[in-house]
């Protein structure tokens, strides 16, 4: 088998190897923020599949994170299921929930689809928040001690400590950006960015435009449940404000900011949002001001992001 | 030439509103033959072989390909079973490469089956540089599609067409824009492809009618008004009225 | 006790969540019919005419009518301006580019209601009725000021109808919801028809916002749950309809006013969203008749 566009295959190595080194220079602290920037470029990667690759653009992201954080987290809370199955859980529950939500809003098309997808993503905040009783609603529910630590393959695992999580993180981030690699870069990618870029002549070529549509829906869907499964496990806290609107807009702005439609566009943006955010985190109200102005001016002087950018200027194989 | 029926369409009509632009048309096509349809501006041409692709459903009628009914089919259906359809409006990828346009065509006809499984990247390339070398595009592989001047445009639309190895080839006006030459090239092409495979042409320019058709038909306000062979028709009263806007 | 008085309440809240209602939808409405843009900060204009009718109060010395009748004017002239601003520095620039202008009134509401948060703060405040004066029914008194409501939406709204209808402007903006290329051609200034119409469409926002302060209270989280309401009116009736809207504004605050009294909000917000999300899904013309797509 041949590797296609061997350069970016390439760079994405030398990134996940500098990623790896990482751990031994920075601080603690600074270990912590990129293993949550990690989880959440896996997010924003999920997200970026559809978003950038596809052309579709969901308001309701949020929801599948959502479900791969309660499937996980209740699984684990309420059914005492152990972690890396747990883990799995939540990754069919974000693709589950996808593919049925796929299966309805894929129907629509562009101003509709992000509208129908922003509905379904606020019933399913209500609904987190209407069963509070099982959900623990916006108090959210602290997974017991027990599921602090697991045993995987005889291997004991102790999610208390720093640097096991940033590499369980790290780990599944590599799993997923070669996993895309391999979808972007090759002919299945071609067929998305067909469909983006001409849905008619996608179909008037013999392609069934809604099933390739919901398969990327279905694929992003997944991805963002195993980040969310991710997140609510490795720190043993799940909650409805994960589900909010906030969310959905906040991964839509990792992607802008890193550039839709390129491979690391989204570890890129999510770095650079999420350091931002937390040198704004003093003078909470700012921040939001910021995500508006950012929203504005990226769509105004900078609609490709900043590694979109580059690829147009200068990079054309980083896609 | 063998008389097997490629296509065939019993009282196919198409209105928008009340504008009735095909009518009833009963039409049949046979296995191998190269076919021009013409007509004035508005006759509904492009109509009709968008309801030959299942571009656009039809109101009344039925299409049959291949001795099989299609009318329910979807668009992307019919492809598979061999119609290939080329717009009259220039309908490509503009931000990929004319290598990639292709591409996407050729891994229409290379994707997996029960049969056979997925081509690899390197198979569709090939099939996909082998249709662009049939219309002569295959020292621009890499240009981005959209700044191509649009003689190339329209030549990559008839490659991406190539690269689906169809039973029926549908080109809606291919040489609309094309410089003397590149209509000389485009009527080669044309005669190669005949080779394998049926062709469906609209064609406004006679001269590309007369060398590449084996019949023609002449479709008049959403009529079928006269078919027969290039020499029949040119002689024909009611053909003539029709273009020079005389009753006949 | 029988149901009859409950039912009689419930009614008459309906009807004048209906109004407002009207009023928010109508401009949301306006906007998408016109413009073809989805105006995700429409919300915003609506909490900013509360918020303005509660400023008017606060530095309007006398009685409570005289700064009522100032915000009533004041609040969304000021709304109108922004909204003006907003169409022509952010708008006009992504060129009504259907995604990028919904990713950037997400932007432009964060902004109002961080801006908001900031100078105004995050208590709900009260501002005073221009008028108390309870209309008596056999069971219970009803505060006159809700009436009052009522009527302004609706002669607001008849104005909106006659204007669209026989005003010059109502014209042009006819032209070019039609067609904007043709209009172009005609020499019709489209930009300005635009700017024109999205300050209209928020101005109707800030109207149904200074109405209801005196009712409920201004808070910079306000503008939330009109925005929902309103994109679920719009959808409801069809998108860019006038008489389609004018029917599900009434049909959803009627029935709105009733069901909160049998089942709990969420609930409720449960049930209509979802049924907003399938009318698009299946029937994206509007539940009445046919209107424009997005
Ligand atoms: N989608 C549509 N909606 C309404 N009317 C249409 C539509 N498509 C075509 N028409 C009308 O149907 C009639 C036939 O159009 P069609 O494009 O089939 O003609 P044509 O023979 O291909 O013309 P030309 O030689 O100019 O390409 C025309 O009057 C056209 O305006
Ligand atoms: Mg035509």
């Amino acid at each position: 088998m041949t590797i296609p566009n061997k350069k970016l295959f390439a760079l994405c190595l030398v990134v996940l190897a500098l990623l790896f080194m990482a751990q031994f220079v920075l601080s603690n602290y600074l270990v912590l923020a990129l293993t949550r920037i990690l989880i959440l470029a896996i997010f924003a990667m999920g997200y970026n599949m559809l978003m950038g690759y596809t052309g579709l653009l969901s308001l309701g992201h949020a929801m599948f994170f959502a479900a791969g954080l309660y499937a996980a987290g209740l699984a684990n809370y309420y059914g005492g299921v152990s972690l890396p199955i747990a883990f799995v859980i939540g990754i069919l529950g974000g693709g589950v929930l996808a593919f049925v939500i796929g299966l309805l809003a894929l129907r629509t098309q562009t101003v509709s689809f992000m509208i129908v997808t922003l509905m379904f993503a606020q019933v399913a905040y209500l609904l987190t928040l209407y069963f509070s009783n099982v959900t623990g609603g916006d108090q959210g529910l602290t997974l017991p001690t027990a599921s602090r630590s697991f045993s995987l393959f005889g291997l004991a695992v102790d999610l208390t400590s720093p640097m096991v999580r940033f590499n369980i993180a790290l780990t599944l981030f590599a799993v997923v950006l070669i996993g895309l690699f391999a979808v972007t870069q090759g002919p299945l990618g071609r067929l998305f960015v067909a469909v983006r870029e001409n849905i008619n002549r996608t179909e008037m070529l013999g392609f069934d435009t809604y099933r390739i549509r919901l398969l990327a829906f279905t694929i992003s869907g997944a991805i963002s449940g195993l980040a969310g499964a991710l997140y609510g496990l490795m720190f043993g806290f799940i909650g409805s404000s994960f589900a909010e609107f906030r969310s959905s807009i906040e991964v839509l702005l990792f992607t802008l900011v890193g550039g839709p439609g390129t491979l690391l566009g989204p570890l890129v943006g999510t770095g650079v949002m999420t350091m931002l955010i937390d040198r704004l985190s003093g003078m909470t109200s700012a921040y939001l001001i910021v995500v508006g102005v950012l929203l504005i001016v990226i769509n105004l002087w900078f609609p490709k992001g900043i590694l979109g950018t580059i690829r147009d200027r200068w990079v054309p194989w980083l896609k | 030439m063998a008389e097997v029926i490629l296509l065939k369409t019993r009282g196919l009509k198409r209105h928008f509103g009340g504008l009735k632009a095909v009518d009833g048309v009963d039409f049949t096509l046979r296995k191998g033959e190269i076919r021009a349809i013409i007509g004035p501006n508005g006759a509904g041409k492009s109509t009709f072989v968008s309801l030959l692709s299942g571009r656009i459903p039809p109101s009344e009628g039925t299409v049959e390909f291949d001795g099989q009914d299609v009318t329910a089919l979807p668009a992307h259906r019919r492809v598979r079973l061999g119609i290939a359809y080329t717009f009259q409006i220039t309908n490509i990828y503009p931000s990929m490469s004319v290598l990639e346009n292709v591409a996407v065509a050729a891994q229409s006809r290379l994707r997996p089956s029960f049969l056979r499984k997925g081509a690899s990247e390197t198979e569709i390339e090939d099939a996909a540089r082998a249709a662009l070398a049939a219309v002569g595009l295959d020292d621009r592989l890499d240009e981005v599609a959209g700044v191509l001047a649009y003689g190339h445009q329209r030549l990559l639309e008839v490659a991406m067409g190539l690269a689906l190895e169809p039973k029926l080839l549908i080109l809606d006006e291919p040489t609309q824009g094309l410089s003397d030459s590149e209509i000389a090239n485009f009527i080669e092409v044309v005669k190669r492809v005949a080779q394998s495979s049926t062709v469906l042409l609209i064609e406004h320019n006679m001269h590309v009618v007369m060398s590449l058709a084996d019949r023609i038909t002449v479709l008049e306000r959403g009529r079928l008004l006269a078919e027969g062979s290039p020499a029949e028709i040119m002689n024909d009263k009611a053909v003539q009225a029709a273009y020079l806007g005389e009753p006949a | 006790m029988d149901i009859a008085p409950y039912l009689l309440l419930a009614t008459l809240e309906g009807l004048v969540q209906a109004s407002v209602l009207m009023l928010t939808a109508l401009g949301l409405s306006l906007v998408f019919g016109v413009m073809r843009v989805v105006n995700v900060a429409h919300g915003e204009f609506y909490m900013l005419g509360a918020v303005g009718a509660w400023l008017c109060a606060t530095l309007i010395p006398g009685h409570p009518a005289i700064s009522f009748a100032v915000a009533l004017i004041v609040a969304p002239l000021i709304v109108g301006l922004l909204a003006a601003l907003a169409d022509r520095a952010i708008l006009q620039r992504i060129n009504y580019n259907p995604e990028a202008t919904i990713v950037s009134t997400i932007g432009i509401s964060y902004i109002i209601q961080q801006l908001t948060l900031m100078t105004f703060g995050p208590d709900a405040r009260a501002v005073d009725p221009p008028f108390y004066y309870n209309i008596r029914f056999p069971w219970f008194g009803y505060s006159s000021y809700k009436f009052f409501i009522i009527g302004v939406a609706v002669a607001l709204v008849a104005t909106l109808w006659l204007l669209m209808k026989h005003s010059k402007m109502g014209l042009l903006m006819r032209a070019t919801q039609y067609d904007r290329e043709t209009a172009l051609n005609f020499g019709i200034p489209v930009g300005r028809v635009y700017s024109a119409v999205f300050a209209f469409g928020a101005m109707m926002a800030a109207v149904a916002g200074v109405l209801v302060v005196p009712n409920s209270q201004a808070h910079y989280l306000m503008g939330h749950d009109p925005l929902l309401m309103s994109f679920i009116v719009v959808i409801v009736g069809g998108l860019g309809s006038i008489p389609g809207t004018i029917a599900a504004a009434v049909l959803i605050g009627l029935s709105d006013g009733l069901l909160s009294v049998f089942f709990s909000p969420t609930l409720a917000k449960i049930a209509s969203t979802l049924l907003v999300a399938l009318v698009l899904v299946f029937k994206p013309q509007g539940l009445f008749g046919k209107a424009g797509r997005i």
